[in-house]
């Protein structure tokens, strides 16, 4: 049957058929849909877990009980289920292990860009990439094989362009049956990493290795598609599919296994044409290990390896390496001047109110220059995290100092503190990068004496990978009701005095808990909590500008909040983005009373 | 039918993830190979939003390629300029009549183009472009979220598809409860684009 599927999707579908019982990941563009997509399934056990590393952790353990495990991650989910992701690969598992990572070229959501396929040759595990989502829904089954074949966890590498996109796919397959029921066997030698076991196993790993390079000339994702002599491209990924519009006459070699690679296949590919050249995202990483094996060959002196690539790139690259003729330049350049579009927080958004805040406290005069701009920075230092917060760096709230990875602003405001910054460090988290890897931070700082504030923003979902559960909304990744984590009894419970917990929708309290805390020497956690505007089920009492008493201030303006637009020299506010009586911000902060619910004052537009 | 790739654009919350799905869908039904791609900034609402649909016997990027646009559907005026540049030779562009300012804007670090100076960047790229009132006649049905069937009705005008395929690809997609309403909306796009000299 034919069905149009994402990358994601498809990874979903072929690993229920390849009779996958236990999936487990922490939500991340791009990889998110994978897990929301197989835990629709009833025979699979599914789960968001806390982080990464639990995940990954999980999959170990429903792997070496013998049943096969999904585990799904963005590529810098690896970086923090790292230390699992190389223990699994000593220990080797028992049933199949297949850990999905999707990396992000271009970095359309993600702090940096790392190429995920540097872990494979890290932990000598093999790598497998499909290149759309037939290859993606096909490659699970030939994971979970070779993944229990040679006693070994699999990696497979997608990337934003494959996890995201839809294309048409033959679902062929029936689910297939788990081959027996879960059940651990005793085996210390292989299960315990003591030293002595380590030293065990250290050769069986590189064995597997030799094992798995010699398997790579027979992997069916292998292949030579014989074309012109002239010109070999090697490429794998959504990269093969660029190559093969920017050179339609080529010969070419599809690696759909890139580590380790197939050394007699890459020779005898290299034999049959006069040049070869790789085609691949990110890192030379197909070229080292090409030449390493003393084959000559072209790549990244010509192909970027930043950014992700297009069919315009790889002609670009073809002309400069003398391959292609010069590509038809398109006549009509981008247009210039026009005003760019960036991301925003959403118009109801519960964290406009505490960025508001925590860009003014202190400098309320200074909220407009004199020609009415407003690019007020705060005067705080604040740490930040990742998240749709970290989109209040931007102007006009502008109070975001840092953001490295999930939770790291709490221990970076601890450092701040501890260097001998002048005043109070504030770090602000989100409720579900709290629950991921926050509370080592506060836990840290209750330990080690700190007094900076923690402002966790809690709209009581993963908002930014679109709205997934976490251990504080009480709901599972079925979507069942579980038990809830208690953030305000989580802080405490560790050892925080000073916790409070305010309405992100309440101006004068969050101001007044702020300040409270920037004013008190000893550590506290402020708890902003409110809804994330985009669950709102029914929107009422839209808000609107009476232009009769607005004076044009534009306080509300600083908000941010794109539901409040001006357009001509007047401010209105857009009802189709406006969250109304749910929100009401701006409505608080109008030193004019001039913003209402529609029907009070009239509802001009 | 000769290839088509169909650049979809607007301001995230507007529905064009789930209107290029199902002209995605579309595609697949009437048997041709289909590949789409959206790529979407960091936020839920309010920022840039480009899809790309490829419609062909076989695609095998799932990019199109500036300059080989062959219809640009802009939700909004300020991304039709924006983007109209990957159109290529003998293209159309549809474009809803709504103006949404972006936060620069608001904040009067910079302005939105005049129709005259959106125009005049779509001439540079076709001329064949329609002016659509499909926020206005979203309004009127009553529900803002029915603009993305509006639209769609609007491209079906220019696609060789059996009308019989879209309502049933669209039939399959939206819940039950909200169907009639979708249907209408589609119905409306395509009187727009007949009111626009298409037939």
């Amino acid at each position: 049957m034919k069905k149009l599927l994402s990358g994601n999707e498809a990874f979903a579908l072929g690993a229920y058929h390849a009779g996958v019982m236990v999936a487990a990941a922490y939500p991340g563009t791009p990889s998110t849909e994978i897990l929301e997509s197989i835990a629709q399934f009833d025979e699979v056990y599914a789960e968001w877990s806390t982080n990464e590393k639990v995940a990954m952790e999980l999959g170990m353990g429903a792997a070496y009980a013998g049943v096969r495990a999904l585990v799904s991650m963005k590529q810098v989910g690896l970086n923090v289920a790292s230390d699992p992701f190389m223990a699994a690969s000593i220990t080797g598992i028992n049933g199949g292990l297949v850990v999905i990572v999707a990396d992000d070229p271009g970095v359309f959501s993600t702090q940096n860009e790392q190429d995920t396929r540097h872990y494979a040759k890290l932990a000598k595990v093999p790598m497998l990439e499909p290149s759309d989502s037939q290859e993606a829904y096909d490659l699970m089954e030939v994971a979970f094989d070779l993944s229990e074949k040679f006693d070994t966890p699999v990696l497979v590498r997608s990337s934003t362009r494959i996890s995201h996109s839809k294309s048409v796919v033959e679902t062929n397959r029936k689910r297939r049956a788990a081959a027996k029921p879960a059940a651990f066997k005793h085996d210390v030698e292989k299960y315990v990493m003591l030293p002595v076991h380590v030293r065990l196993r250290r050769p069986v790993v590189e064995e597997r290795l030799v094992k798995l390079t010699a398997y790579a000339d027979e992997f069916p994702g292998n292949k030579i598609i014989k074309g012109g002599k002239r010109l070999g491209v090697i490429s794998s990924g959504v990269a093969y599919h660029y190559a093969r519009e920017a050179f339609p006459e080529a010969s070419f070699l599809k690696l759909g296994m890139t580590y380790p690679l197939p050394q007699k296949m890459l020779r005898q590919f290299a034999s049959q044409v006069n040049r070869l050249m790789v085609i691949e995202e990110l890192d030379p990483f197909l070229e080292d290990n090409i030449r390493a094996l003393g084959i000559k060959i072209a790549g990244k002196e010509f192909v970027p390896r930043i950014g992700e690539l297009n069919t315009a790139i790889v002609e670009e690259a073809g002309y400069r390496a003398g391959l292609l003729a010069e590509p038809s330049r398109r006549k009509v350049s981008p247009p210039q001047g026009l005003p760019g579009r960036p991301p925003v927080l959403c118009g109801g958004c519960p964290h406009a109110g505490i960025f508001f805040v925590l860009n003014t406290i202190g400098q309320r005069s200074k909220l407009l220059d004199a020609r009415g701009k407003s690019e007020a920075q705060s005067k705080l230092i604040i740490t930040g995290d990742i998240g749709c917060y970290t989109l209040a760096t931007y102007p006009p709230l502008r109070a975001m100092d840092t953001t490295g990875c999930m939770g790291a602003g709490i221990g970076q405001a601890l450092g701040m503190e501890k260097a001998g910054v002048e005043g109070k460090v504030v770090a602000v988290i989100g409720d579900s990068t709290f629950l991921h890897s926050g509370i080592t931070g506060v836990i840290d700082a209750v330990y080690n004496k700190s007094g900076v504030t923690i402002i966790i923003l809690d709209n009581g979902t993963t908002a930014m990978t679109g709205h997934q559960e976490h251990p504080g909304t009480g709901i599972s990744a079925k979507g069942k009701k579980t038990k809830m984590v208690e953030l305000e009894k989580l802080v405490k419970g560790v050892g925080v005095d000073d916790v409070k917990v305010v309405d992100a929708f309440d101006m004068k309290a969050i101001r007044a808990a702020v300040r409270s805390s920037l004013e008190s020497p000893e550590l506290s956690v402020v708890i902003v909590r409110g809804t994330c505007s985009v669950r709102l089920k029914k929107r009422t009492g839209h808000r609107t500008v009476d232009i009769e008493k607005c004076d044009d201030c534009q306080t509300c303006l600083r908000l941010g909040c794109p539901a409040i637009q001006k357009l001509d020299d007047k401010v209105y506010i857009d009802a189709t983005l406006c969250a109304g009586d749910a929100c009401t911000i701006c409505e608080q902060l109008c030193p004019k009373k001039a913003i209402g619910p529609v029907a009070a004052s009239g509802g001009s537009k | 039918m000769k290839k088509q790739d169909l650049l979809m654009v607007g301001v995230g919350g507007q529905g064009i993830v789930l209107a290029s799905d199902i002209l995605s869908e579309v595609a697949m039904a009437a048997g041709y190979d289909v590949k789409k791609t959206d790529t979407l900034g960091m936020a839920q609402r309010g920022g840039s939003v480009v899809s790309h649909v490829r419609i062909a016997d076989k695609v095998w990027s799932p990019l199109i390629k500036e300059g080989e646009a062959d219809i640009l559907v802009a939700f909004e005026k300020l991304e039709a300029a924006r983007w109209s540049y990957y159109l290529g030779q003998g293209s159309a562009a549809i474009v809803n009549n709504q103006t949404t300012p972006p936060l620069s804007v608001s904040l009067g670090a910079s302005e939105y183009p005049a129709d005259k100076k959106i125009e005049d960047i779509l001439k540079r790229s076709t001329d064949h472009f329609y002016f659509v009132e499909g926020t206005r006649q979203a309004i009127e049905l009553g529900d803002i979220r029915t603009l993305n069937m509006i639209m769609l009705g609007c491209v079906s005008s220019l696609l060789p598809i059996d009308v019989k395929i879209w309502k049933d690809c669209i039939s399959q997609r939206l819940s039950p409860n909200i169907l009639k309403m979708n249907m209408v909306a589609f119905d409306k796009g395509r009187e727009e684009m007949s009111r626009a000299g298409v037939r």
